[in-house]
């Protein structure tokens, strides 16, 4: 699946995107952040516990207990603040 | 009901003739033009001026999400006609980021649903402020103000 981040996380991350294949157990978008975390320090910051930051599945803002089987895009961005 | 996300400007009068053009049912026009701001007010007294700001956007995820705040505004009041268009990329102070307009037989329901659509964006659609200042550039944090104007119509919908 793709990973996309945005804003400053993008910039923390290191890249705007990446292709991974997280292992069977990486059930649903809080077990992702978890096992993104170990994939760098980059990661590690920008998806750090507490740090304020949503998600969003196949475009579409989710919650952390949402699952990820089968989805293509998974993306992680700081509070909205257009308008 | 139509949304846009450009980043070239947009002819604010040509828009509004074009959205209630033979549409005799609309009796009120309700319209917002956001700006980008010379001077922007932080926290406290300090003040920090803004030359130019980029914004950026989630393309795909930005057209369903002001897709559907449209379409709540649509089942919450009776509506002739909504219109938004959001502009990303990199803006100066004195430029339209966005329009959002409203027609309804009677003025209540646009102002009402103009302001609505206006408060969900500002929480609801993804897009950031990349602020370019003379200290340099500063990504603009989420302001508690915009939730609370945005938790207002939640509280309604109840």
């Amino acid at each position: 699946m793709k990973v996309r981040y945005f804003a400053w996380m993008k910039r923390t991350v290191g890249v705007a995107d990446e292709d991974v294949s997280p292992p069977v157990e990486v059930r649903t978008v809080g077990d992702l952040v978890f096992w993104l975390r170990g994939r760098s320090p980059g990661h590690a910051e920008a998806l750090a516990e507490g740090a304020a930051f949503g998600a969003a599945v196949d475009k579409r803002t989710a919650t952390f207990d949402v699952p990820i089987e089968g989805v293509r895009e998974v993306a992680f961005f700081p509070p909205f603040t257009g308008g | 009901m139509t949304v846009r996300v450009q980043e070239a400007d947009f002819d604010v009068g040509a828009e509004l003739d074009k959205l209630t053009h033979g549409n005799k049912r609309i009796g009120g026009l309700a319209v917002f033009v956001g700006l980008v701001r010379e001077m922007h007010v932080r926290e406290g007294l300090h003040r920090d001026r803004i030359d130019a700001l980029t914004l950026e956007h989630y393309p795909g995820m930005t057209e369903k999400a002001l897709e559907d705040i449209e379409a709540e505004a649509n089942r919450r009041w009776p509506l002739e006609a909504t219109l938004i268009v959001h502009r990303y990329g990199r803006m100066e102070a004195g430029e339209r980021i966005v329009l959002v307009a409203v027609g309804s037989p009677h003025r209540e329901a646009a102002f009402e649903a103009c302001e609505f659509l206006v408060d969900w964006l500002k929480t609801k659609a993804p897009f950031w402020k990349l602020e370019e200042t003379p200290a340099g550039e500063k990504w603009v944090g989420a302001h508690e103000g915009d939730d609370a104007a945005a938790a207002r119509w939640e509280k309604k919908s109840q």
